[in-house]
């Protein structure tokens, strides 16, 4: 009997402990999303509202719509521009970076060289390199090879794509070598014994089998180029003719100071494309984390 | 043989080409330019040793810049490991909508530093204002971020709003690799919550510790995007009786020095964050060598 009673009592103490955690996260995750609603909030207002008061609700939600056809009709930035060239500079990068990163890594994993192994620790010692001791001397170099090739590499999709596989190949070949060093040489060595050239093993048979670590490798490289604003503003130059959206959102903040209708109904055009993608693929995007920061 | 020579060379040439390009030459040109005149508008450069640097620990802003990151890292590995393991917690237990909530805290990691500078500065500047306003609470009524003694603070909780979600991430899957029956175990003899969060998971989590605090720590050691955004190094207060912006942490302290075209000194002092970093990183991997031995 006295043991039923502590058994209910804690089984009861435990609901109320459920109850009181289930009660604190629900707060906690309320101010998570407060900066949010904030911007949801005051994109539908006007300058003047804002300024009465930044945390009431909106008088009309129409305002919404009219603010962000003010920013796509922007004559100073063009926002939709800076839409597309976001994409195609991301989607072009993690092509080539998922592509010639798995190639390398291959080729590094399965030739097994002093060649090999020097090459890897030099891509591995590389990550330490912070950006900050690379990007004068880039861009000085990326001026004195275009003037010489004659080709124009700074302000051009084709060069900012070029430093992005070369910033992100090192991590890429790091996270393909630890999974290919997984897979069965029997594999490899039966394509080749059927008569597979080498190059045609590698993209027949190793390259698919690679899917569940090109999701990491996306992922992780995607995230970055996206939100990337240091190498785009110095390769593409703050007011060029390619623009990516965070320069698109600073050259806005700094045309209308503390304009917040417009800066913050810019910023929520520039979250909404990653976060509605997030939605529908959040359980690869959560993996693909986890797994690139714990490699 | 000679036939999967050629296909090793032509796979690794595009990334091996790349890095070279971006990486390796800027590099060794940019340690270079650390010891001369550069001032990124005269061609002509001449070598003047050590010089810059001598003059950096003797300039107040970059010494305070460097003293302010190091306080900024330091509170932000406290603070951001502290929420995102007690997310963790929360969303590894058995409570109800755990894995919304778990998508939900990860959400302002996808979010650009830029973009969210902008929302956190409107935050600070305008909406918590007009709640001190309404309410009159004077603490509230001028902005944190115009404090040189709080602005600090306020980076730091931006930015653990921001990494909480990530590395609350790499804490859940350290937490799902541990086997239930060990935290049951425990439970059954009689050791409370707290005392096997303690002696049980934190001890097995040892891992994804040292990995979380490793990202923390150059994460913000490298900090530039939010800082530009939400305070642009402001307020300013006074350091070796010299006026230096409060919040100018050392990335964006060498991005204000590069643009008053002063590029040799600030390449100098993308040189000393390389040297703290590849610093930090050898401490890193002497501590994991260490546990490895113990294990």
């Amino acid at each position: 009997m006295a043991r039923n009673t502590s058994l209910a009592r804690r089984r009861k103490s435990s609901y109320r402990g459920q109850a009181a955690l289930g009660f604190f996260v629900i707060v906690l995750f309320v101010v998570f999303m407060i900066p949010f609603a904030m911007v949801v909030l005051n994109s539908a207002k006007t300058s003047k509202e804002i300024i009465y008061s930044a945390i009431s609700l909106p008088s009309s939600w129409g305002q919404l719509f009219k603010n962000v056809s003010l920013i796509f009709n922007n004559p100073t930035v063009d926002y939709l521009g800076a839409f597309w060239d976001s994409t195609v500079i991301t989607v072009l990068s993690l092509v080539v970076i998922v592509l010639f990163s798995s190639m390398c890594a291959w080729v590094l994993v399965r030739n097994k060289s002093a060649w090999s192994a020097i090459l890897f620790m030099v891509f591995v010692a590389a990550m330490v390199i912070p950006f900050q001791v690379l990007m004068y001397p880039l861009v000085r170099w990326m001026r004195v090879v275009g003037d010489f090739l004659h080709l124009r590499l700074l302000g051009t999709v084709p060069g900012i794509v070029f430093a992005y596989l070369g910033f992100g190949c090192p991590l890429s070949i790091f996270i393909f070598h630890g999974f290919i060093k997984n897979i069965p040489l029997e594999l490899e060595e039966s394509a080749t014994i059927d008569g597979c050239s080498r190059g045609r093993t590698f993209f027949l048979i190793v390259f698919p089998l690679l899917q569940p670590i090109i999701v990491t490798v996306l992922i992780l490289n995607g995230i970055w180029i996206w939100n990337d604003y240091l190498l785009p503003l110095l390769v593409l130059g703050s007011n060029g003719i390619v623009q990516t959206i965070p320069i698109a959102v600073t050259a806005f903040a700094g045309a209308y100071l503390k304009q917040w209708d417009l800066i913050l109904t810019s910023t929520m055009i520039a979250m909404l494309p990653i976060i509605v993608l997030y939605l529908f693929a959040q359980r690869y995007i959560i993996k693909g984390m986890v797994e690139g920061s714990i490699k | 043989m000679k036939r999967n020579r050629a296909v090793n060379i032509l796979f690794t040439f595009p990334c091996v080409f790349a890095f070279t390009m971006i990486i390796l030459i800027p590099f060794f040109y940019g340690l270079f330019y650390s010891m001369t005149d550069w001032n990124g508008v005269s061609e002509d450069i001449h070598f003047i040793g050590f010089k810059n640097f001598r003059y950096l620990f003797s300039s107040p802003d970059f010494l305070y810049s460097f003293l302010i990151t190091i306080g900024y890292t330091a509170i932000n590995i406290v603070l951001v490991n502290v929420v995102s393991f007690m997310l963790s917690l929360i969303v590894t237990s058995r409570i109800r909508f755990r894995n919304f909530y778990r998508a939900g805290f990860f959400i302002p990691y996808l979010i650009g530093g830029i973009v969210l500078g902008y929302i956190w500065q409107f935050i600070f500047n305008n909406a918590l204002t007009a709640i001190g306003d309404s309410l009159s609470i004077q603490a509230l009524q001028v902005s944190f971020l115009s404090k040189p003694g709080t602005v600090i603070w306020i980076m730091s909780v931006v930015n653990t709003w921001q990494y909480a979600g990530y590395i609350m991430l790499i804490y859940v899957a350290s937490i799902q690799s541990i086997p239930a029956s060990l935290m049951e175990a425990a439970a059954v003899d009689g050791a409370n919550y707290i005392t096997r969060v303690f002696k049980i998971l934190i001890p097995m989590m040892a891992n994804a510790f040292t990995i979380s605090l490793f990202l923390t720590l150059t994460t913000s050691f490298k900090q530039f995007d939010m800082n530009l955004t939400l305070t642009n190094g402001g307020p300013a207060t006074r350091f070796m009786e010299m006026p230096v912006k409060a919040s100018q942490l050392l990335a964006m302290n060498i991005f204000s020095t590069a643009t008053a075209n002063r590029m040799a000194e600030a390449q100098a002092k993308a040189v000393v964050l390389f040297v703290a970093l590849v610093v930090v990183a050898l401490i890193q991997v002497s501590m994991n060598k260490k546990k490895e031995v113990e294990m």
